[in-house]
This record gives structure tokens, sequence and C-alpha cells, in this order.
């Protein structure tokens, strides 16, 4: 009876054999292997063939572009799993006290089904600089305008050698200006789009006999014909543009001009003024940000990454939160605690153990970012927004021993995800 | 691990000392009161903001180079008739994109099924048979699922070189595979440790041999297991561009490599890359939408990887 029960875990033994040869085979050749030697390349020069030793390490941590790789990795490592899991356990929780939250679930984890290289150009498109094309920027114009409105003359400059100067972003008068005759300030440089509809016909008459300090701001370009600083039929007037009128270095009065781009204070006599058309009036439209530039391209790259992981974290977190009894939150509503102190103070201490499992998942994941810089950063802006793993690459084509060296610190970098596994392993084992 | 959040954990105090529960204030009452509706709009906003970029290349890809580079996508919602098929025509008269595509079927296809045999194979053992340093194996499998695929392509691709396979097809499905398999046996065999022992020993007893069974009775029970792996290794080499572009040469390359080297010239190329990243996004995304369960279920068992 021994003996067949010996013959029968050899056979066992024997078909375990068979069934795993494949897999251990591959994983050995492919796997294993490998990355013993790659840590032996690390240890060696560019060329993969004679011994250096440590150098490969000191010098992944000294070269500069190695270094903004690391510092950009940090960066990563700090921001996205927290940012992502606030994003998740947010959606969660708002998700729960809705009707058809299927379809949102739906729709956050539908980017984890999307390649990278796929989400870097749907972002290229929604960060493109021209608000007229990305539409982030669309937004971001859109909002900015509603709450201060683009001025109206950008662009603006005074006829060369004429009466005005340009002095901080603004045009003032070269000369200094008295109550006598009117003060002619003709502007040049502007498209005809940009002028108003209610501009009219740049006036005179009204201000030639007027007293106190006078004059017309006005659009002094005729197609054809006209004279120079000097106000002809057909040019119009500049309405609401800001005038300032200085004595002595300060503010004396401000006016607005009217529809045929007159301006009048009769309180003002004597000489010696200077008028100035504020700097607001030609100030430049915003455009909107340079998402994809060097110095917010992290950022922007981050924002796609919570993009396609939040939908994840969510959907940890509302598995985690249907585990969580009813009564336990109840019990804290009627003790009187709000929504937001029965978040924080009873949901998510619960939720600790899946929340540490997007943090960890998130934090190794974000390590192996390679895909999202490459496709969505333009060229200019790969070296500001490089990570470790696209260094990797890039110093593979001419120095292994560099590039083996990135290969270990990521692996390295990655060990709490291994031993989290192992972990996990263990515990659902005993 | 300082990298974590801080999460706060209530403070304890001695029973009968606790300050009686403050009263909601007036904004927490409006809040409470507004909550629901409120938070309907917030989500449904969240969910169009997801929605939006997918939305923008769709429509982007449907839009001829000049409408492109002269207005935005949402235009479109003013003047339909903007969209047309010409650039979908151009990916296919063209030919480079559409056998991107093929070699990425060519890849990801073989690489899933290979990972599900191979894997179901390897886990069977790990679940029931009896032999020494099972345990240690599994360990060191599981160990290997977090390992990022950089650590070891200098060396594979040497090896590939030697062997003279190095641009070819078969060397990406390989490295693909052989990354694969620790998260393929470590899912299937936690699935098949969970099949009742009842079966198994029952299927022993009337003498059938381990490959019958696991035939016969492992494969059939672990179905929706093998689905799993299949649907979340199949999205995952289509999704593939840093093993593509080690491992692949340009006769070979999927449609993500291609997609990326087209990207040096974005806003000129755009009538190919809008739709070609548009047809490389439907295909994962059809197959998220089909077996969303499935799917769902094995990035969530194989997150940390």
């Amino acid at each position: 009876m021994a003996q067949t029960g010996r013959t029968w875990t050899a056979a066992r033994s024997s078909a375990a054999a068979w069934f795993l040869a494949p897999a251990v085979l591959l994983v050995a050749v492919l796997v294993l292997v490998p990355i013993g030697q790659t840590l032996w390349l690390s240890l060696h020069d560019a060329a993969g063939r004679d011994a250096v030793g440590a150098a490969n390490y000191a010098d992944i941590f000294t070269a500069p572009e190695i270094r903004r790789a690391l510092l950009n990795n940090a960066i990563w490592i700090v921001v996205v799993p927290n940012l992502v899991t606030a994003v998740g356990l947010l959606a969660a929780v708002l998700a729960q006290r809705v009707r058809r939250s299927t379809a949102v679930r739906v729709v956050l984890f539908m980017p984890m089904a999307i390649s990278l290289v796929s989400a870097g150009v749907t972002f290229r498109l929604v960060y493109d600089e021209s608000p007229d094309r990305g539409v982030l920027n669309a937004v971001v114009v859109g909002v900015h305008d509603t709450f201060k409105p683009p001025s109206q003359y950008h662009g603006a400059r005074a006829r060369d050698g004429q009466a005005l100067t340009p002095r901080d972003g603004g045009l003032q008068t070269t000369q200094p200006v008295t109550d006598r005759e009117p003060v002619l300030l003709p502007l040049v440089g502007l498209a005809p789009r940009q002028l108003p509809k209610s501009a009219t016909q740049a006036g005179t008459s009204g201000i030639v006999q007027g007293t106190g300090l006078r004059g017309v701001v006005w659009s002094d370009f005729l197609a054809v014909g006209g004279r120079p600083g000097a106000v002809d039929t057909g040019e119009l007037g500049l309405p609401g543009v800001d005038v300032e009128v200085l004595r002595s270095g300060t503010v004396v009065a401000r006016t607005r001009t009217a529809a045929d781009g007159t301006f009048h204070l009769p309180q003002l006599t004597g000489q010696d003024y200077v008028v100035r058309l504020a700097a607001g009036n030609f100030t430049e439209p915003f455009a909107g940000l340079t998402w994809l530039g060097p110095s917010l391209v992290t950022p922007a790259l981050i924002g796609t990454y919570i993009w396609i992981w939040a939908g994840f974290a969510m959907a940890l977190v509302t598995a985690g939160l249907a585990a969580i009894p009813k009564e336990t939150l109840e019990a804290a509503r009627i003790d009187g605690a709000g929504e937001w102190q029965v978040l924080r103070a009873v949901t998510v201490p619960l939720m600790r153990p899946v929340l540490m499992v997007v943090l960890l998942t998130l934090t190794v994941n974000v390590l192996k970012v390679f895909d999202l810089v490459l496709v969505l950063a333009p060229e200019s802006a790969q070296g500001p927004a490089s990570v470790v793993a696209l260094e990797m690459w890039r110093s593979s084509f001419d120095n292994i021993g560099r590039s083996s060296a990135l290969g270990i610190l990521l692996l390295v970098l990655a060990l709490p995800g291994v031993l989290y596994n192992v972990h996990r392993l263990r515990r659902s084992e005993r | 691990m300082s990298i974590f959040a801080p999460v706060g954990v209530p403070e304890l105090q001695p029973a009968g000392t606790e300050p009686p529960p403050p009263r909601p204030g007036p904004a927490a009452r409006a809040v409470r009161h507004l909550g629901r509706g409120g938070a309907q709009v917030v989500v449904v906003a969240i969910g169009l903001w997801w929605l939006m970029p997918i939305l923008g290349l769709a429509v982007t890809s449907m839009r001829s180079p000049a409408d492109n580079s002269a207005t935005g996508w949402w235009t479109v919602l003013s003047k339909p008739a903007q969209l047309t098929l010409r650039n979908y025509e151009g990916l296919l008269a063209d030919g480079r994109l559409t056998h991107a595509l093929w070699n990425t079927v060519l890849i990801s296809v073989p690489s899933t099924v290979l990972v599900v045999a191979i894997g179901a194979a390897a886990a069977y053992p790990l679940a029931w048979l009896e032999f020494r340093g099972r345990y240690a194996l599994t360990l060191l499998l599981v160990g290997l699922i977090a390992v990022p695929v950089q650590v070891a392509i200098i060396p594979v691709a040497r090896m590939f070189r030697l062997l003279g396979v190095y641009g070819s097809i078969p060397a990406v499905v390989a490295f693909h595979v052989a990354f694969g398999l620790p998260f393929a046996i470590f899912l299937l065999r936690s699935f098949f440790v969970a099949i009742p022992p009842d079966l198994i020993e029952s299927a022993r007893m009337d003498g059938g041999s381990e490959f019958a069974i696991f035939r016969r009775v492992v494969l059939p029970l672990g179905a929706p297991a093998l689905a799993s792996l299949a649907v979340f290794q199949f999205v995952w080499v289509w999704n593939d561009l840093i093993v593509a572009l080690v491992f692949a040469d340009s006769d070979s390359a999927p449609i993500t490599s291609a997609i990326q080297e087209q990207m040096r010239s974005f806003p000129s190329n755009i009538d190919v890359i809008a739709p070609g990243a548009f047809v490389s996004m439907a295909v994962p995304l059809l197959a998220f939408l089909l077996f969303q369960r499935f799917f769902k279920q094995s990035v969530l068992a194989g997150s940390v990887r």
C-alpha cells in the first residue's frame, strides 16, 4: 500500500513537472536570467564590456538629466497616488447617493482599457495651446474673460513721431498739453474688426469750442488718403478708452471717451497736463496656458494620469464602501455628524486597508509611466517632463551600463509592490 | 512608507466624557438638504468631463485637417456638416497604419492564447498537486508580478539578436508571454484553489489522469477566471508600447508604436493620428464594454503589476 502511494505521488510529481515546464522555462529564460544579467551589466561600462564597479549608480544620481527624471518621478510618486485616491474616494462617495451611478462608474473606468498612447493623443487635443482648438484653454479663457474682459484695443500703437509715447504699457502725451486747444491722440495698428460697432466718425466739432481740457482718441487710418495726425472724414473715434490726466506726476482726473472718441474735462484749466491712455486699454488678450510647455508639462501629464486611474480607485473604494455596515454610518449621522465629518471620521478610517491598496498600486504603476511622457509631451518638453523609465529607454541605445543601472533602480523602486503581492499570498495561505 | 497619506483615526475618549454632538449649523443643514441634487449635478459633471476627451478625439478624427487647424471639435455642435469619413478612407488607403493594426492583432491574439494556456497549465499543479518546492515556486512567481519589464529588456534584446529573431513578431510575443505569466498563474491559481476538493478527488478516484482532470474538471470550472485573464491580457498587450518599441522592427511594429512615431509632427499628421488612435482605442474599449465584469475583476486583482 505504501508502495503504491509512493508511485502515485511520483506520478503526480512528474505530471506537475510537465504542467509547469513551459511556464517555468519561459519565465526563467526571459525574466529571471535577464534580471541577473541586467544587474551584471549595470556594473559594466557603456558597451557592456569592462567592469566599472558602482560607477553607473554614482552616475545616475549625478547626471543632470537623470536627476531631473528622478525628481519628476518623486513628484509623480508623492502627488499621483494621493490625488487619484482622493478623486476616486470622492467620486465613489458621491456616486453612492445618486441615481444611475452605474453609468458613471463605467465611464470613469473606461480609460483603464485605453492605451497610454491613445490617451496621449487624446490629451494632446485637450491641451492644445490655442483656445480655438484646445478645449481646456477654451474653457480657461472663457472663465478668465468672464471675470476680466479682454481689452478692446490691444495692438494699437501711437503714430510714429506724433503726440504719444509708450510708457508702462500705456501711451502718454509727449509734450505737456493745455486747455487752449483739443488734444489730438491718433492711434494706428487696429484691425477694423477691433473697432466697436458703437464707434462713430471721430469728432472734433464738439470739442473745438469747449473750455477745459478736451481731446479726441481715434483710429488715424484710412485705406485711401488720409492725413497722418489729423482727423479725416471716415476715420472712426475710439469709444470707451480710459483716459487719465496727470499734473506733476499725480493723476488729477480720469474719464472715458465717448462714441466719437472725444473726452472733455471742463474742470481742468491751465497748462502742464499730461494725458495718458491707461495700459488697461491695450493689454493683450489672455490666450490660455501653455499646458505642454516646460513648466506645466508634468502637471498636465499628471492630470491625464488621474483621468486614466480615477475609475480604478473608484471601483476599489466602491467595493470597500459596500462592506461598511450601514448602521455605523447611520449612528454617526444620528449623533449629529455632518456628511463631511462622517466621511472623515468614519468612512475613511474604516476604508484604510482599501485605500492603502489603491495608494500602493498607484505608487508602483506611476514608476513605470513612460508611454504617456513619450507621446503626450512634445519633443521640446520631453527633457523637462522626463522620468526614470524614459531615461532608461533612451540610454539603452548608447550606454548599456547606465541603462541597466536605471533598470535595476526601477526594480528596487517596485519592491514594495513585490513585497505586497508576496505578503497577500502568504496571508491567504494561512 | 511615508508616501502614504496620513489617514485620520478617530480618537478614543473615556466613556461619559464625550462632548455632546454639535448641532449641525445652518450651512450643514442646507448642504444636507441640497446634498442629493448637488451630488447628482457633480456626478453628472464628472462623468461628462471624463467622456469629453474621448468624444473630442472621435470628432477630431472625423473632421478635415483644415477644419481641425481652424476651429475646435466642439464647433461640430453647430455645424454637424463638418463630419466626414475622409480621414478613415485615407487611413485604409495609406496601408501603413492598417499594417500596424494587423501587427497588433498578430501580437496580441497569440500572446493572449499562450498566456492563458501556459498559465492555466502551470496554475493547476500549483493549486492541486503535491510536489517539493511548490510553495517556494508560487512565492517566486507571485513576487515577479510587480517586476517592471525594463529590468529585462536589454539582455533579452541581446539574446534575441544572437538567436536571429530580434525584431520579429514571435520575439515580441515571447516577451509578452513571459512577463504575462506570473500574473496569469497567480490569478488562475487563486481561482483553481477555490474549486471544491471533492470534485478533484472523485475524478482521481475514477482513475482519471491528471491531464484529464485538468481538461475535464479544472478548465470548465475555471472558465470565468480564464475569461477574465484573457480579456485583461488581450487589452494589456494591445495597449503596450515599450515592449513593441524595444523588440519590434518597423515591419512588425504595432499600432501604438506607429502612432508614437507619427507624433513628431502632430499637427500636420492629425488626419492620420486621430483616426489611428481612435481605432486603436476602440478595440480594447469594446472588449471592456462587452466583458466589463471580467475585465474589472482581473484589473482589480492584478493591480500591483
